[in-house]
């Protein structure tokens, strides 16, 4: 026991030091995502010298991944439509369908897809950029030489993956409710009015504000978390890879939490 | 060794290659985002009713358990109209608010009838039977009572008769009860057919019975013997029988026969009648000339009457002309008796 009782405090210490990388960690994304959401609700960030570079980014964020995100989002969609559809045929229970389609597929697994994708296509590489230049200390050098390198290298991404989330989230969606109205009653017009009022009765106002809420959330996660500074510096290729290895787990379990509580407030 | 950080940036990443009209794209695409999400929003404010022009129906129910707001009133299997509110009444009952668009509400009659089913899934449906739809369409915030029908609460109902049904099949199955009596009597019933007695013994009870029937069954064979040889000597008595009937068949039906003799009889009577009814025919006419006789005796006897009347009256004008005559006459007799 006496032996054992160095590696114990070793143990113990590495575990507080663990502990407090952690909260660290974590204080650094509120505070950086505090800072992104206040020059986001700022006008002077929107100015007319500022637009040249919020669109490249709105671009950069959205346009090289729309057909490739199209065809996935109809894909998995139509897979799942069909599974759902099929199944509730066979128990005779067609008539709710509809109902399980839209709570699972627009409501919850739609708009988790998008964040993900837009975090592995677009935010986390844009914050493997932003830590290289950091390293560089290049952001540094824009804040010496009279910039804001928050204003003009940090927010412009932010703001397009918030872009990418919601046009990407309404896109597929769309897509979907449509894919589910073709499968149901084909391409015609007769079951309008009964699908939409299906689709009304599924999105009630409080189901309704939890979506919004909850597409805000995942695009905020998705957006902010990829940026925001890491509380220890990555060197070398491997330590690097292993920190985005680490930053993906951290936007996932950022995004699980935020379905949960969204579950929680739908169906509790 | 340490790799410098930049080694592993894409280097088009940070300064991505320049886009022709990159301004129109970004704009575009904000307008696609923002146009997505108003025609979202739009949508659902249409599919949740709210552009319609609705009137209020309450529905009242003593139990508003699986309503929820946004639930269908369907009229022959479309919906007419929604839950918009629930409400719990003063006394006692819930008020469900169902807004019905203005161009539905034409389904809607004062005696229409309301019912609230549950089924085994899903919530309760709502459903509206207008069986008049020439009465009085149905008011602005009318109030009518929903009928229930729950198809769940016959499930206790049916749990408790499946139970009674067990039990009386576990009364009937137990080692005591009385269908294993019977089945054991049956059995023994069987056995007893398989043995000596055979069947009768099981329908008289023991084996002696069983003898004594055999018995009675031996001499029933010998009274039969015997009368077997009563309906020989039957048989002889009706060969005889036979042929006194066949003479007296000769006797009555041959050629000199009762029956022959009996029909020339009766020819000749044909004949007979025959000549009395041309008698009677004859008869008949003189009777007829004596009815004409008669009339025209009547016809002679009233004219007597008349004849007689005449002469009464010539007779009485005679006596009154004598009896002038004798007052006027001078040979008038002196009727007259002078007395002294």
């Amino acid at each position: 026991m006496i032996g054992m009782r160095p590696a114990s405090q070793g143990v113990s210490r590495d575990w507080t030091r663990g502990l407090l990388r952690w909260t660290a960690g974590w204080w650094m994304v509120l505070y950086f995502g505090a800072q992104m959401m206040v020059m986001a609700f700022s006008p002077s960030s929107y100015r007319r010298s500022q637009r040249p570079v919020m669109y490249r980014r709105f671009h950069a964020a959205t346009a090289p991944f729309l057909p490739g995100f199209t065809v996935i989002s109809a894909l998995v969609s139509m897979v799942i439509i069909r599974i759902v559809v099929a199944t509730a045929t066979s128990y005779g229970l067609s008539r709710y369908a509809l109902d399980v389609l839209v709570r699972s597929l627009v409501i919850e697994l739609l708009p988790l897809l998008v964040a993900l994708f837009v975090a592995l296509r677009y935010t986390m590489p844009g914050g493997e950029e932003v830590a290289a230049l950091r390293a560089q200390g290049r952001l540094m050098a824009i804040w010496r030489a009279g910039g804001d390198p928050a204003r003009d290298e940090l927010l412009p991404r932010v703001v397009a993956g918030v872009f990418a989330v919601a046009l990407l989230a309404a896109w597929s969606c769309l897509m979907a409710l449509v894919l589910t109205y073709v499968t149901v009653y084909g391409f015609t017009t007769w079951g309008f009015e009964d699908y939409t009022r299906s689709v009304g009765q599924v999105f009630n106002p409080a189901v309704t504000l939890i979506f919004a809420i909850k597409a805000l959330f995942f695009s905020l996660a998705v957006a902010i978390l990829p940026l925001a500074p890491s509380p220890h510096l990555v060197t070398g290729a491997t330590a690097r890879r292993l920190d985005n290895i680490a930053q993906l787990g951290r936007v996932f379990a950022l995004l699980l939490l935020v379905e949960v509580l969204s579950l929680v407030g739908n169906y509790y | 060794m340490e790799e410098q950080p930049e080694s592993n940036l894409s280097p088009g990443f940070n300064n991505p290659p320049p886009v022709s009209n990159l301004e129109v794209k970004a704009r575009l695409l904000v307008l696609a985002m923002v146009l997505l999400v108003a025609g979202a929003v739009a949508y659902l404010m249409y599919a949740r009713g709210a552009f319609e022009r609705t009137q209020q129906l309450v529905l009242i129910a003593d139990d508003s358990e699986g309503v929820v707001v946004g639930m269908d009133m369907t009229f022959s299997g479309f919906p007419i109209g929604r839950v918009g509110r629930i409400e719990l009444s003063g006394d006692g009952n819930a008020r469900i608010i169902v807004n019905v668009p203005r161009k539905d509400a034409r389904w809607l009659r004062t005696s229409s009838v309301f019912t609230m089913e549950n089924g085994l899934v899903g919530g309760p449906r709502f459903r509206a039977f207008s069986g008049v739809l020439s009465d009085p369409p149905l008011p602005d915030g009318a109030e009518r009572r929903v009928l229930r029908g729950d198809a769940a609460a016959e499930i206790p109902k049916m749990i408790a008769s499946v139970r009674d049904l067990v039990n009386n099949m576990s009364a009937l199955t137990a080692s005591d009860a009385p269908l294993g009596a019977s089945l054991n009597s049956l059995k023994a019933a069987t056995e007893r057919l398989n043995g000596p007695g055979g069947a009768l013994g099981v329908l008289l009870g023991s084996e002696a019975d069983a003898k004594k029937l055999a018995l009675a069954l031996d001499r029933t064979n010998t009274l039969l013997a015997r009368l077997d040889g009563l309906v020989v000597k039957a048989d002889g008595i009706a060969v005889k029988t036979d042929g006194i009937v066949s003479k007296a068949d000769s006797q009555v039906f041959g050629q000199s026969g009762v029956m022959t003799e009996t029909r020339a009889t009766v020819v000749q009577l044909n004949g007979l009648l025959a000549d009395t009814r041309a008698s009677l025919k004859k008869v008949d006419a003189v009777l007829v000339e004596a009815q004409a006789i008669g009339a025209n005796t009547r016809e002679a006897t009233n004219d007597l009457g008349t004849l007689r009347g005449e002469v009464d009256a010539s007779l009485r004008k005679v006596e009154q002309l004598v009896n002038e005559i004798n007052r006027k006459w001078p040979f008038k007799r002196d009727t007259e008796i002078k007395l002294p």
